[in-house]
């Protein structure tokens, strides 16, 4: 993870979020137990194993739940294993909520906010850091990072309206206000990264004739790729997860995302607990697999954008 | 590294590649129109009495003066930020501590630091409605089995302990970042300092207190305020949980802010959210200071 180290230093102008951006797993830093103390400490194990089942325990009571027959399900006892192992809750949940409709909705908006969100930020980084003594340049970073200071329930009415008068009121719409809420985060690690990118690389590029646009796309972009990577994941749980945006942008219920599909099926689950919790695994479960694929990423993202 | 060298004016004198200008240009007009404007047009309609269409006048700073003897907007800026300062308490202790567990030597390292993230990948109304369904059947199930007077009723069902729960689930879901943040602060500190505090004779709660507390003071100070400006915009998992209740006790800015959009208060609750920037204009400027002072270093 080399890639991250890199950041830090180079970050001299935008504010730096106190030395954090160290990668956490660089193995120079790696000691940091105790003096003296070779042997792993049993009782700190113990300890943290046990403290993990706070967030191991909602999260089997989530699985167990999707999978008990409905008696089983109001029997008061969350903790107890299913049995008989009922699957039909899953196909229940299913065409209740019309889940492929907002599986497909979820998806496209947070595709289309990841893709847009990695291009313009990256594109927008790149012009600023390569043009840092142009006055619009360097005053665009600035006023492109205040938004990481703006609270979304700020601008929410005014966006409604916005959105509504020029038919936005959609998952489109919702798309577009999560690329520009991720914006400042996103240029945030991309500017960091880019002014760690050794110039003579690009003058060569120019050299054999490459236009600026090639040497962005061809030579600087790939260059990003792990940049990209943290970007992208934090901009897919951002999207997959948010339902304050889509629940109040988007007019028309039956083009919901998957979160805000659960709140609006909260009454119709009524005392189905089990249909419920399939509902809340099948919605939660593409970020949990995502996640696990890409933890390194995610870990090394939050402490680069610790200022966030 | 080359800092430096970079900072030496390379562009000077050579034209800029209209290139780099359509590189940021869309990218700025959409923010303009995306955040800019909706933030100016609420700064404008908050001095009017708009009910969000039709005819509105000009009222001079009505709203404001209403805002401050409203018990609604009173009642939820007095829970919002009670509630941040005791989840950012809670969240900053319990991260504070699980990362000094989790840099120390201890078997399943790696496993264990990815569970203890998991939280922060889930929907916050999807896990607000799991805890839900805890708080209000399985843990009063439990109080009864175990003869606990205290947990039979659901803690969401009574407004003087609701607000609990609502901490709990935000702390839960709030502690993996802070947590992650904490592990790149202990795994700064160099070794070294640990052996020389050694041979000083200093372990276990003097080093913590002497040697740790101190190294990490810089990291305690940004998750406090990242934490605090977070948790004033609590939203989801309130719905999920309470959804504001029971009564008004557990609405939170956030909540009465949005209700401008159906409660026909539009021009009102664009006065509540001038004022409520103004607050995160303040935290901001405070952050600011803090981490420039820190780059300095």
């Amino acid at each position: 993870m080399a890639d991250t180290a890199l950041v830090t230093p180079t970050l001299s102008d935008a504010p730096t979020p106190g030395g954090a951006g160290r990668d956490a797993d660089a193995p120079t830093r790696r000691r940091r137990g105790r003096v003296g103390q070779e042997r792993p400490n049993r009782l700190v194990t113990v300890l943290l194993a046990l403290a993990s089942l706070t967030v191991l325990v909602p999260i089997y009571v989530t699985v167990t739940m999707a999978l008990k027959t409905s008696a089983q399900a109001v029997d008061g006892n969350a903790f107890s294993l299913p049995a008989p192992l009922d699957l039909t809750n899953f196909a229940a949940a299913w065409r209740l909520t019309d889940f492929p409709r907002a599986f497909a909705i979820s998806t496209l908006v947070t595709a289309a906010t990841v893709i847009g969100t990695v291009v313009l930020a990256s594109m927008a980084s790149y012009a600023i850091s390569r043009n840092w003594d142009r006055k619009l340049f360097r005053y665009s970073f600035f006023y492109l990072l205040a938004a990481m200071f703006l609270p979304f329930p700020v601008v929410a009415l005014s966006q409604i309206k916005l959105t509504g008068l020029v038919g936005l009121d959609n998952p489109g719409g919702v798309a577009v206000l999560h690329i520009m809420f991720q914006l400042s985060f996103s240029m945030l690690l991309f500017t960091a990264f880019l002014r760690s990118l050794p110039e003579e690389l690009e003058e060569s590029a120019r050299l054999d004739g490459a236009s600026t646009w090639q040497v962005f796309w061809r030579l600087v972009f790939p260059l990003l790729a792990p940049m990209s990577a943290t970007v992208g994941i934090f901009a897919f749980l951002a999207s997959w997860n948010d339902f304050a945006m889509p629940s109040l942008i988007t007019a028309d219920p039956s083009l919901q995302t998957l979160p805000v599909l659960q709140q609006i099926f909260q009454t119709q689950f009524s005392n189905d607990y089990n249909v419920a919790f399939a509902s809340y695994l099948m919605a939660m479960a593409p970020a949990i697999v995502v996640y696990l694929v890409t933890q390194r990423w995610v870990m090394a993202g939050v402490t680069q954008g610790a200022i966030k | 590294m080359s800092a430096v060298d970079k900072a030496v004016p390379r562009r000077r004198g050579r034209r800029t590649d209209p290139v780099f200008y359509l590189f940021l240009l869309p990218t700025l007009a959409m923010f303009t129109l995306a955040i800019t404007l909706p933030a100016a047009m609420g700064v404008f309609f908050s001095f009017t009495n708009s009910i969000g269409f039709g005819d509105f006048d000009m009222v001079g700073v009505t709203n404001y003066v209403a805002m401050a003897t409203d018990p609604a907007i009173l009642g939820s800026y007095g829970f919002t930020m009670g509630f941040a300062l005791v989840t950012v308490l809670a969240v900053n202790v319990i991260a504070l501590l699980l990362a000094i567990g989790l840099t120390s030597r201890i078997s399943a390292k790696n496993a264990l630091r990815a569970v203890f993230v998991i939280p922060m990948v889930i929907s916050g109304i999807i896990i607000a409605f799991v805890f839900n369904f805890l708080f209000s059947n399985s843990v009063p199930a439990l109080g009864a089995a175990l003869g606990i007077d205290s947990l039979r009723d659901s803690i969401l069902a009574n407004a003087d302990t609701a607000w609990i729960g609502i901490v709990i689930v935000t702390a839960w879901q709030a502690i993996p970042s802070t947590l992650l943040i904490y592990i790149a602060g202990l795994l700064a500190i160099p070794g070294e300092v640990y052996e020389a505090g050694a041979l000083d004779g200093a372990s276990g709660w003097k080093q913590l207190k002497s040697i740790t507390l101190p190294l990490v003071a810089g990291y305690i100070v940004i998750n406090t305020i990242i934490g605090f400006k977070n948790f004033l915009n609590s939203y989801d998992i309130i719905v999920g949980l309470t959804n504001g209740g029971p009564g008004t006790s557990t609405r939170s800015i956030a909540m009465t802010i949005f209700s401008g959009f159906t409660g026909g208060d539009y021009a009102y609750q664009m006065a509540n959210a001038t004022i409520f920037f103004l607050i995160a204009v303040a935290i901001a400027l405070v952050q600011l200071r803090i981490t420039r002072g820190k780059a300095a270093v």
